[in-house]
């Protein structure tokens, strides 16, 4: 008889693992399909940096309600994982309670302690839905969070608050059984609620919470790679990827840095042909699509869980305008993840005559950008929106030259005279004698 | 008349002399009225502390930073690598510029493409002097004036340069009663990424009015800025308000200026 459930524990362990695994290699293809970009130097900062952000969640606390809700959950889901373990273990092996006998007194202590994060994670996630669904907090209820993103938020409280109530009751039904070896801090409380179960029954009932429970949290497991929730797991890599240049640092395109060299060249011969090695592909400037954007620019998306901080703080959307920074990330994943699909079902990509910019992001979200670092610095998980327009700007200018008249204006200005406005770069000085 | 002396590198360079540290006006520092006013304070500071310095007048030209923000990558590279021959055949070393904007492109933009400079914001270069001893100043006209600051974002953010101006404005003995957000989280003025140069798009405010209504909400008498840019922005944001007979828009190089009777 127990081996059938260590069977069946194994059967499901391996395919919600496999499952897993699978999802996640899908999209590390996808977040591939970016450009090359350089994120592997000055390790230690970068280790640095992701300590302090990821893990220590140094940016969350700019919100101070938010940040310490949200560090009680995480410190929860961080601690509560040690348990999980035990009933993996438990699981396989058939096992009751295999750290017991390691901890001995301290068991019960440890186990206890794991309650009391259940119980508060509860709380924490009731007040979260409250914020969310009651109190409907703004940046929970722009345009782009209709649908499935609300719901797929309110979709992780619901399975948070099953896990931790499923986690508490397996304990009080326990504790209620014959012989029962442990008591814990709040499962013994509510223990009573069981205590009218036969001794058959409480068997039963407990197991069926030992199953739910972990079940609950394979079943979790394989909802992240389809959910906003991702963010537990790539928040890590993103922010050891992230930026470590001055926000106000653009990059210059290299491509650019060669022609212009060649047109500044009193020497260069423009008919020459250009030597083999030289005959690159054409690489189109800046981003018409998702895959023209940097792999960083799509882990940034997978990683983006829509708390909407970046939106609440840009200065175009505060005043009515179309531009939301995290729906730049929400349509980049979005786009990214049709692209590859499209990949998967037809072996290569098949022009689906779509892309990011225009049947995603329209060119009013895109010229209301003010380009002034708000949504990058808001962002709790160094997420880069502004990196991904000034991509897209370069594309609508440089390929479509469809800039806004009014800059062409400027650009022509420029180009012309050497300042944005029509004056002669020879009244430069001027105003030193005025 | 003038009362300040603003030689050109290029007169500098026929003495054969070079300046410790060449200005770098910027083209609203040369061309637009208000911002005139901002680089003639400069200028007036600069003489008045005795450091030696010159414009590129005539030989000055955009630095691409509203090209590059409009995604013209290539008319920036264009701007870039003209300015650059210029300040290296000059042998220019160290950069004050009184944009932000300017003082982003050439710190940050600049060196891959080949120019390599010390390069400051006019907060960092005068709060320099003023360490060293070289720029004293008292409160003068502004002492126990309430003002706020409003922080650039190609400054602050951009930059991570919060404390400059702000030291500087502590030395005018100024009650600095900061907005509801600064610093790190300073608003917009509604003028980068080359929205100065065309209309908002459609929306149900403008960010300089709120911006202005933040500013006005400390009950200051002065909103102090470090850009020319903030400047008409914030200006025409207190004019929207019309409170432009009791809060004046300044600059920091014209607070000291002011308050040094220069």
């Amino acid at each position: 008889m127990n081996y059938i459930s260590n069977f069946l524990f194994l059967i499901a362990l391996v395919i919600a693992v496999w499952f897993f695994a699978n999802n996640v290699g899908q999209i590390r293809k996808n977040i591939n399909l970016g450009r090359d970009l350089e994120r592997t130097d000055r390790k230690k900062d970068r280790l640095n940096n992701m300590l302090r952000v990821a893990f220590g969640q140094s940016k969350m606390q700019a919100r101070p309600v938010a940040g310490i809700l949200h560090f009680i959950v995480y410190v929860s889901f961080l601690i509560i994982n040690i348990e999980v373990l035990e009933i993996v273990i438990d699981g396989l092996f058939g096992t009751h309670r295999f750290f017991a006998e390691f901890l001995g007194s301290a068991y019960e202590g440890v186990i206890s302690f794991f309650e009391i994060l259940a119980v508060l994670t509860i709380i924490t996630v009731v007040v979260f839905w409250w914020r969310r669904n009651v109190k409907k907090i703004d940046r929970f209820h722009k345009p782009e969070m209709q649908g499935w993103p609300f719901k797929d938020a309110n979709t992780i409280l619901y399975v948070e608050v099953i896990l931790m109530t499923a986690l508490l009751n397996m304990n009080a039904v326990e504790a209620n059984m014959d012989g029962a070896q442990h008591s814990f801090l709040i499962s013994s409380m509510i223990s009573p609620m069981w205590s009218s179960l036969s001794e058959s029954s409480l068997h039963i009932t407990e197991r069926v919470f030992w199953w739910v429970h972990i079940l609950g949290i394979l079943s979790f497991l394989n909802y992240l790679p389809f959910s906003k929730h991702f963010h537990i797991i790539l928040a890590f890599p993103n922010t050891y990827f992230t930026n470590l240049e001055a926000k106000g640092k653009f990059a210059n395109n290299a491509a650019v840095t060669k022609e212009v060299a060649m047109m500044m060249d009193p020497n260069a011969d423009p008919f020459a042909a250009s030597s083999p090695e030289d005959q690159v592909p054409v690489e189109r400037f800046g981003a018409k699509d998702a895959n023209d954007l940097s792999w960083v620019n799509l882990l940034n998306a997978y990683t983006c869980t829509e708390c909407g901080r970046c939106t609440s703080e840009c200065p175009a959307n505060m005043t009515g305008k179309l531009l939301s920074p995290r729906k730049i990330m929400m349509d980049t994943r979005d786009r990214i993840d049709e692209i590859g699909k499209n990949i998967l079902a037809n072996g290569e990509f098949k022009d689906d005559g779509k892309s990011l910019l225009g049947d995603f992001i329209s060119k009013e979200e895109l010229w209301a950008c003010t380009s002034c670092n708000a949504c990058v610095q808001a962002c709790p998980i160094d997420i880069d929106p502004l990196n991904i327009i000034m991509q897209l700007r370069n594309f609508a200018t440089m390929e479509e030259s469809s800039a806004p008249a009014e800059l062409n204006a400027m650009m022509t200005n420029v180009e012309n005279n050497g300042a944005p406005w029509p004056f002669s770069q020879m009244d430069r000085a001027n105003w030193i004698n005025e | 008349m003038t009362n300040f002396i603003v030689p050109t590198l290029a007169q500098m360079n026929a003495e054969g002399k070079s300046p410790e540290v060449l200005f770098w006006v910027g083209c609203a520092g040369s061309f637009d009225d208000r911002a005139k006013k901002i680089t003639k304070a400069m200028a007036k500071i600069l003489n008045h502390t005795g450091v030696s310095f010159a414009v590129l007048g005539t030989e000055e030209g955009c630095t691409g930073d509203p090209a590059k923000r409009a995604g013209n990558e290539f008319l920036f590279q264009m701007q870039a690598m003209m300015n650059i021959q210029v300040l290296n055949a000059y042998e220019v070393k160290h950069i004050v510029t009184t944009c932000p904007h300017c003082f982003n492109t050439l710190k940050n933009e600049y060196p891959e493409l080949g120019g390599n400079y010390k390069v400051e914001h006019h907060s960092q270069f005068l709060n320099g002097l003023m360490k060293d001893g070289r720029l004293k100043i008292e409160g003068g006209q502004f002492r126990g004036k309430k003002i706020t600051f409003h922080d650039p974002c190609y400054l602050g953010r951009a930059n991570g340069e919060y404390e400059a101006p702000r030291e500087l404005l502590a030395k005018l003995d100024v009650e600095l009663k900061e907005m509801r957000r600064c610093k790190q989280n300073g608003l917009c003025c509604g003028a980068g990424g080359a929205q100065m140069f065309k209309d908002a798009e459609p929306g149900t405010a403008e960010i300089n009015h709120i911006r202005a209504d933040e500013a006005l909400a400390t009950g200051t008498e002065i909103v102090v800025s470090g850009c020319p840019f903030c400047n008409t922005m914030l200006t025409d944001g207190v004019k929207n308000r019309e409170k432009e007979d009791t809060v004046q828009v300044l600059d920091l190089a014209e607070m000291i200026a002011l308050a040094e009777d220069l």
